[in-house]
């Protein structure tokens, strides 16, 4: 059994100390000449007292204890964990765009903007838009910015009846969830046996009081909306709006853009299909996209080019106005920017051709050991059902934890929500096919455990760090932080 | 380009003649053939251009950064909100281990140990720091944040009215009121007198929350026990936005009342990098735990009963509860959230405060060194590391003369206030030395 990793706290010691301040060069002055008592902090802030090569030891400890893309294939289905450049990591350090302030006077930034307006011309060419914000600093964020956007036109031409947004059962959670907190109601969309939106439950529930449509195409179950031309349509001759999730676009670059499929706003992470890495949850950074008709309504500032150079317009009355400080994530842009450039139109197109013959290719290999909700060909990512397994007592949870004894990450389980015992494959167009199929491999001996001796299974994981967590204790009985001994004055 | 010049693409000619046969179709185009024809016919990228080999891209992206001015290489007076700090060589070099930043959201909590371990780090450091009693493990950033804690106080208490003080951060309260633009909430700013929150006409009736900055953004240290007297007493929360730096020497958020406390953890070493990626907090107190948005990281044990971390409290996250979610928050700032544990561990619990003293000290010197000079101070009274000086002439010209001398100077405040046109907002870390506040004032001095 291997040793319980302790706690920067605990690592602690009384008059250790991990850090240097530059010489002075001004006055020393009392803090209490500076500041009236009340202010000033009457118990210290318990923080780590630690040497440098503490926190070395420490954080350097606990990367060990974390599987990334750079320690092995990781097939997250809809989360595209694809290799994340070295040299991009290089390029957002470059001082002069690491160590620049958003307030500085524009014409100290000229080259920062013009990589922002070359990017937001790129992803307006990739997606088949007009005009594209790089504000939204994630997903989420995005989504709620897109429906903003559809708010505000609906608004301005007085459809304020329009409160309903209309989400497939296929969709990521965070969908509904974006349309509440924009001020919508959400209906829900059945998929029907294709594993497609039900056009007819779709004219249903489409109509006066809809604002918008929100789809992802390839959809989470990896298919593609063969009908989107006709969705759209419909969707449009309601007077809504149709709105991409472009969270995951790894299989259209170069094969088929949102804005020809009739969308009216997209939006994009830019730390998924290219190649922000994930950073164990974020940053990320999710542009958002739109037609013509919704430019007036982006939030402020557009950044475009001027006679005079690069620069900020403020000057948007129908705008809905600020989403977040200063310009988004720009340190994500510049990585995102990056491998654009890296790429080029060749090797983007590339990426998505290759990203769907490696999903079908492990699909293949796998659809006889597993049930198979929808046999047909997939996109950029492929679904598979572990009833069959769970009829012999063994869940898609155990497979997903006997996957990390071989040294994978698993793929998303039990989503979508609408098939049961569900995986979720994304294998991306960075892993070789000896990946693959070491991968593939690995997923059939499983299910050749499952039936023959499938204790091996139900009781993964055997080699990791810990064992399974005791997940409803830590819901029960919150322990959110490190409860630290007595309390100490700092003064 | 040749196929085998794309590095990040394995596939050879003859995997893909392979993997086509295992498939059984002839070409990828089949495996697209559910695509509408006229959509692949009109997807071309054109626009983008030929590929980069590395030395190329390396070449373009530095002439691009070279067209900008850095803090490296100018000294800079700028904050309001993103600060040029030290930042350990420590953090940058434990940042790059590519387990950490190469990792998704830790949703295996078996090989996801490290990444949690330190977000459970991260939100022990944070109530530490802010006196609060629960911590999320990041948010986009300190202006979102509060706007998301807007959200939340109108959720509890189910009132619509939100009172900010008129001393946030300007682009604060514009994020504020496009927020408000969702749920509906009716956004009111207090007056500002002497750069303080007005507390003299504070009428707080039906408000779901007071929301005030600390510092404020004029670089004033607001009073917060008195207002958050007047919010309680109102039946409102009290949401306080905090330099979490700063708290090294102000007394806690949550020893003088805040229900609520975020803030961007940015100046623990994260760099400026135009505005963002930076790194939001969120704490609350404990009555709230289970309102909070965002990830929450707690310790719970293994089968064998070791200690270990896992995701928790997700009933409250849009990925279980959808439409019902607290928030719509999914991707977070984890990796500055580590950077900024990794920063805080270095300075540890006498280093924060000796760096805050530090700031406190450089920004005393350069403003006693301004009154010297002559000019005036606005609205002066106790401060962290900011302040506004007033030259008596337009900020703007004083900002570009000193650009011109090589200086970034403060931020010219008539852009947000016509009446401060003449004032600009002065920032002055530990990086910044007698020498440079000297020549600044020189050079300003040297104006007509």
């Amino acid at each position: 059994m291997q040793h319980e990793q302790t706690l920067i706290f605990e690592v602690s010691r009384a008059g250790r100390t991990g850090y240097n301040l530059p010489t002075p060069t001004v006055p020393e002055v009392d803090l209490e000449t500076l500041l009236p008592a009340s202010m000033i902090r009457q118990e210290a802030a318990e923080l780590p007292e630690v040497s440098e090569l503490d926190v070395v030891r420490h954080y350097t400890s606990l990367s060990t204890r974390n599987h990334g893309v750079d320690s092995g294939f990781y097939p997250l289905g809809s989360c595209t964990m694809k290799y994340n450049p070295k040299v991009n990591e290089d390029m957002a350090r470059l001082p002069g765009f690491a160590h620049i302030h958003p307030l500085q006077p524009l014409e100290s930034v000229q080259g920062a903007l013009e990589m922002m307006v070359d990017l937001q011309d790129q992803l307006a060419e990739i997606t088949g838009m007009d005009e594209v914000t790089l504000q939204p600093a994630a997903g989420a964020h995005g989504e709620w910015t897109g429906l903003m956007l559809i708010k505000a036109f609906h608004h301005h031409n007085g459809d304020t009846h329009r409160t309903k947004v209309l989400v497939p059962d296929s969709a990521h959670g965070t969908n509904p969830a974006s349309a509440v907190v924009a001020g919508f109601e959400t209906v829900t969309v059945k998929s029907d046996e294709r594993g497609l939106v039900d056009l007819a439950d779709l004219k249903a529930k489409v109509g006066e009081d809809t604002a918008a449509l929100m789809l992802t195409n390839p959809n989470t179950l990896g298919l593609f909306e063969a009908d989107i031309l006709e969705i759209a349509k419909v969707v449009h001759e309601a007077g809504g709006k149709l709105y991409y999730d472009g969270a995951n676009s790894n299989a259209i670059l170069g094969i088929a853009r949102p804005g020809d499929m009739g969308f009216d706003v997209v939006h994009l992470n830019l730390h998924k299909t290219f190649t922000g890495p994930h950073g164990g949850g974020g940053p990320g950074s999710g542009p958002v996209g739109v037609k013509h008709d919704l430019i007036p309504y982006l939030p402020t500032p557009i950044v475009k080019k001027a006679d005079t150079g690069f620069t900020l317009d403020y000057d948007r009355p129908q705008s809905i106005g600020r989403i977040k400080p200063f310009y988004g994530n720009f340190g994500i842009n510049v990585r995102a920017y990056s491998y654009i450039k890296t790429m080029g139109a060749e090797g983007l197109t590339r990426v998505s051709r290759e990203a769907v013959l490696n999903a079908n290719y492990m699909f293949a290999r796998l659809k006889d050991a597993f049930d198979v909700p929808y046999d047909t060909y997939c996109k950029h990512e492929f679904v598979l059902s572990g009833k069959r397994q769970k009829a012999l007592g063994v869940r898609t949870l155990d497979i997903a934890k006997r996957l990390l004894d071989f040294g994978y990450h698993p793929p998303t389980i039990y989503f979508p929500l609408n098939v049961e015992e569900c995986i979720m494959v994304e294998p991306t167009e960075t892993e070789s096919k000896e990946t693959l199929d070491a991968f593939c491999d690995a997923m059939l001996q499983i299910v050749k455990e499952a039936e023959e001796n499938p204790e091996i299974v139900q009781t993964a994981p055997h080699t990791t760090v810990v064992k399974r967590l005791d997940e409803t204790l830590a819901a029960r009985k919150p322990v959110l932080k490190y409860e630290r001994r007595q309390p100490s004055s700092i003064n | 380009m040749n196929r085998m010049e794309f590095r990040y693409l394995p596939m050879t000619e003859q995997d893909e003649r392979d993997m086509l046969q295992t498939i059984g179709v002839e070409s990828i185009e089949e495996l697209l053939e559910d695509i509408p024809a006229s959509l692949r016919e009109t997807a071309s990228l054109s626009a983008i251009g030929a590929p980069l080999p590395e030395v190329d891209l390396v070449r373009h992206m530095s002439k691009l950064a070279e067209k900008n001015l850095h803090t490296k290489s100018h000294p800079s007076f700028l904050g309001a909100g993103m600060y040029d700090h030290l930042s350990p060589s420590v953090m940058n070099h434990m940042l790059l281990r590519s387990e950490f930043y190469t990792a998704y959201t830790p949703y295996q909590p078996e090989i996801s140990q490290g990444e949690l371990q330190a977000m459970f780090e991260f939100q022990t450091m944070i109530c530490e720091l802010t006196g609060m009693d629960v911590a999320n493990s990041s948010m986009y950033d300190g202006i979102t944040a509060l706007a998301e804690a807007t959200y939340l106080a109108s959720a509890h208490t189910k009132k619509k009215r939100v009172i900010v003080s008129g001393a946030v951060h300007p682009e604060a309260k514009d994020v504020i009121e496009t927020y408000a633009g969702g749920p509906g909430l009716n956004v009111e700013f207090t007056p500002v007198a002497d750069g303080l929150t007005d507390v003299t006409n504070l009428d707080l009736t039906d408000a779901s929350c007071l929301v005030v900055q600390y510092p404020n953004f004029y670089g004033r240290i607001e009073d917060l026990a008195v207002l958050a007297q007047a919010a309680h007493d109102a039946g409102a929360l009290f949401v306080v936005s905090s330099n979490p730096l700063a708290l090294g020497i102000l007394e806690s958020p949550g020893a003088l009342g805040a229900d609520i406390t975020v803030g961007d953890a940015q100046p623990f070493g994260i760099p400026q990098s135009f505005g963002g990626p930076s790194c939001g907090y969120f704490a609350v107190k404990q009555a709230l735990m289970r309102k909070l948005p965002g990830r929450l990281v707690g310790q719970t044990v293994d089968e064998d009963g070791k200690r270990g971390f896992v995701l928790t409290l997700q009933a409250r996250e849009q990925h279980i509860r959808r439409d019902k979610a607290t928030s719509n928050i999914c991707s977070n700032q984890a990796l500055n959230a580590l950077a900024a544990s990794i920063t805080m561990s270095a300075l540890g619990k006498y280093g924060i405060r000796d760096m805050a003293v530090r700031n406190m000290q450089t920004a005393h010197y350069m403003k006693e060194s301004l009154k010297t000079a002559g000019y005036t101070i606005a609205d002066e009274g106790p401060m962290f590391n900011e302040f506004v000086v007033d030259f008596n002439v337009d900020a703007d010209e004083v900002s570009r003369h000193l650009l011109d001398n090589g200086i970034i100077g403060g931020l010219p405040l008539g852009t947000y206030e016509s009446a401060r046109r003449t004032h600009m907002l002065v920032c002055a870390t530990e990086l910044r030395t007698k020498e440079e506040i000297d020549r600044f004032i020189e050079v300003v001095g040297g104006m007509n």
